[in-house]
């Protein structure tokens, strides 16, 4: 970072010339020379990796990686196993509930707060705190909460609430919304404080005017605040939907799969095929259908927001 | 002057005398147990008396499923350990291949070969191209029943000896609200359909569909018994009963809550730690009583190459650890505190508990290939896909259950 002063001089006696070449590599340099580091590192770690990956699933590797191609083979053996399919629904289910709940409750929880209460930041601090812990952790006490034997069940059925029942985690048609609990009380917090400082930066002019005209309050939420922190609301979807697609750590601490198979995730069978059953290739096969699942979310909605160009008022 | 020569003198000291200091020499192992951590304190202590060098003792928890990985990927990742532990099977033959595994060859001959084996079948998972690469420690096998001596005084009936009067006390055992099934939650439940394959299809259909890979034994009526008997299994099983560890178990069956489990000699090793006598608080039956072999895998240990540059000292402490863990000596310690059985029968083992003499005399019939020692890790993990969501969900069939299991044996390797 020592000649980032002399390049500044330099960068800024060339933005007179045209020609595309010079303008998108010498406009600007220091900025560009500062961001070689992570171009670096995206270019080696992401794409290279992801086309490591991606080239992998078409082969035969074991244990090892191998350069034999076997084509489909791999996708064909992923989607006739019932437990990659059971892991993809449970995958499917949670995230939607998740996503809902999360930027719903964050959002409601985000209001409350704004509505001049006292002991803001004491509030505050206390929502946001399961965040700082990380899943393994969170996982591992709801785990013991919610052990139908040691945890509420058992401690409500010995003061004498003989039928008092809460066995969500064995219980197979209710373990994702263990997991779902489990993963809104660490996450709602974190979607809370985004929210917030999205509410604190709409203008209070703007409260006033729609005070004046006779809005009700819930009406100014939905339709002028809410559309006012687009901005706000689309980093916790991307924030959210991420901490999904990777949801593995919250399964491992809290159920490991069971009962049976019945909240497994794509992520889990990754790990559990390439490194327990030393099988790489059907690894990455279930690795780039994930990708595959990012992607097709993320494309379209990247080519939106950031496509077209003037659109964006 | 004086200086230079006070330390050319010490560096020389030092470099002549590279066995007598002591170097470390890290030991991966997944006894974590009470009982397993007892048995390889054993080990440690014998290589610190005999060799004066240090044991690094780096146990990972998880077994197979959660220690095996990381194992691997240390060797495969270029961070290789001393030794270290793994099942005695096919979860290191392509490492082997891949020439990250040090040939113990020179070390075998040199204590005159391994003939005292007491079963030779034993070291095949690790020879490769004439070298042999690791070094079998120990028989384990899956094939117990384990059964509480109090739970069945509480409901007054005689202890079953075999897997069909055990089936038959059900009933009485639930009148009397004691769990017929002890189970931990996760992998200890994928080793009891090889257990029920080998107690009651008997030792060709192991062999068939083991070492065969056939389909059409799967499928046949030998192999459906096994199902069935499954299917009767998990109608005791339900997921709230279910106790962390496999310890835990052991420790209900001694308080007579539960009447039986089925789970592989290791159990032993902690029931002896909690305090359970054989015979007396609870019994064992091998072969669930009923057969007269056992499958037999266990543990071997690895003596991965170390990267170019290391301490010879190291190298030759791997070489003085090897002998240890197969010497008399250690076999004798090592395997009375595990409950498993040693790998050589000519030692003095008047003093091993009744389940471990029923197992010696057993040995003789020769070993049966548990599905650790014949399939790849992928065909065991797909094998304990099957199971453990079988056992969860009754909408699978036994015909769903034969046709799937049948499916992964025809694509195994």
């Amino acid at each position: 970072m020592a000649d980032t002063a002399v390049d500044t001089g330099r960068g800024a006696g060339n933005t007179g010339r045209r020609g595309f070449l010079r303008k998108t590599f010498l406009h600007n340099v220091p900025a560009k020379i500062a961001a070689l580091p992570m171009m670096a590192t995206v270019l080696v770690v992401f794409i290279g990796c992801t086309i490591w990956t991606v080239y992998y699933s078409f082969t035969n590797s074991r244990l090892l990686p191998s350069g034999d191609f076997i084509g489909f083979e791999q996708y064909e053996r992923l989607f006739g196993t019932s437990r990659w399919n059971v892991s993809v629904w449970n995958l499917v289910t949670y995230g939607a509930m998740s996503l809902v709940f999360t930027l719903g409750f964050g959002f409601l929880l985000a209001v409350l707060m704004d509505q001049k209460i006292r002991f803001e930041s004491a509030f505050r601090t206390i929502m946001l705190y399961p965040f700082a812990l990380s899943f393994i952790v969170t996982g591992l006490v709801w785990q013991w909460i919610m052990n139908p034997t040691l945890g509420l069940q058992g401690t409500m059925r010995n003061l004498g609430w003989e039928s008092f029942t809460f066995d969500w985690i064995a219980n197979p048609r209710m373990v994702l919304f263990a997991l779902l609990i489990a993963g809104l009380w660490q996450g709602v917090g974190f979607c809370m404080v985004l929210m917030l400082a999205g509410l604190r930066g709409v203008d209070e002019e703007i409260w006033k005017a729609a005070r004046v005209d006779g809005i009700p309050t819930w009406r100014t939420y939905i339709s002028v605040v809410i559309p006012m922190m687009r901005g706000v609301l689309v980093t916790a979807v991307v924030l959210i939907g991420s901490g999904i697609v990777r949801l593995y750590d919250l399964v491992v601490a809290l159920t490991n799969g069971g009962p049976g198979i019945s909240s497994e995730v794509p992520a889990k069978y990754v790990y559990n095929y390439m490194f327990g059953a030393g099988n790489i290739g059907q690894g990455l096969a279930a690795a780039t259908m994930m990708l595959l699942t990012v992607l097709i979310i993320m494309v379209p909605w990247a080519y939106l927001e950031f496509g077209g160009k003037g659109r964006r008022s | 002057m004086k200086k230079f020569a006070v330390v050319a003198a010490m560096a020389t000291a030092f470099l002549g005398s590279t066995s007598a200091y002591a170097v470390d020499l890290e030991v991966t192992h997944w006894w974590t147990s009470a009982g397993e951590a007892a048995a390889i304190a054993e080990f440690a202590e014998l290589f610190e008396e005999q060799t004066g060098n240090n044991w690094v003792d780096s146990a990972l928890a998880g077994s197979g499923t959660g220690a095996n990985p990381v194992i691997i990927s240390r060797i495969i990742g270029g961070d290789p350990m001393g030794a270290t532990q793994m099942n005695t099977g096919r979860d290191a033959e392509e490492l082997i291949q891949a020439g990250l595994m040090r040939d113990l060859t020179p070390i075998v001959e040199e204590m005159g070969g391994l003939d005292f084996y007491v079963d030779q079948s034993l070291l095949e998972p690790c020879m490769y191209e004439g070298g042999i690469y690791c070094l079998p420690i120990n028989i384990h096998s899956w094939d117990w029943l384990w059964v509480s001596t109090a739970a069945y005084e509480e409901i007054g009936q005689p202890v079953p000896t075999n897997w069909d009067e055990y089936v038959a006390s059900w009933p009485a055992l639930q009148e009397a609200g004691i769990l017929p099934f002890g189970l931990a939650t996760g992998w200890p439940f994928s080793g009891v359909p090889g257990v029920l394959m080998s107690g009651l299809g008997g030792s060709d259909l192991v062999l068939a569909i083991n070492r065969d890979k056939s389909a059409e034994a799967v499928r046949g009526p030998e192999f459906r018994k096994v199902a069935e008997a499954l299917d009767n299994l998990r109608s005791v099983i339900s997921p709230e009963m279910m106790v962390p560890s496999f310890g835990d178990v052991g420790n209900q069956i001694l308080a007579g809550e539960v009447a039986g489990n089925i789970h592989g000699d290791w159990l032993a090793g902690d029931l002896q730690v909690a305090g359970g006598v054989a015979g007396e608080d609870y019994e064992c039956l091998p072969a669930l009583g009923l057969g007269d072999q056992l499958t037999g895998g266990g543990d071997s240990f690895y003596f991965p190459v170390l990267p170019e540059g290391t301490d010879p000292a190291v190298i030759q402490a791997q070489a003085d650890l090897a002998k240890i863990l197969i010497s008399p000596e250690g076999q004798l310690n090592f395997n009375l505190v595990k409950g498993s059985m040693p790998i050589r029968t000519d030692i003095d083992l008047s003093a091993a508990n009744p389940c471990m003499q029923k197992a010696i005399g057993m040995l003789e019939n020769g070993l049966l290939p548990s599905g650790d020692f014949a399939l790849s890790s992928d065909t065991q993990q797909q094998l304990q896909d099957l199971n453990t969501e079988f056992l969860d969900d009754d909408s699978i069939t036994v015909d769903d259950y034969v046709e799937r299991y049948a499916s992964i044996i025809e694509s195994a390797d």
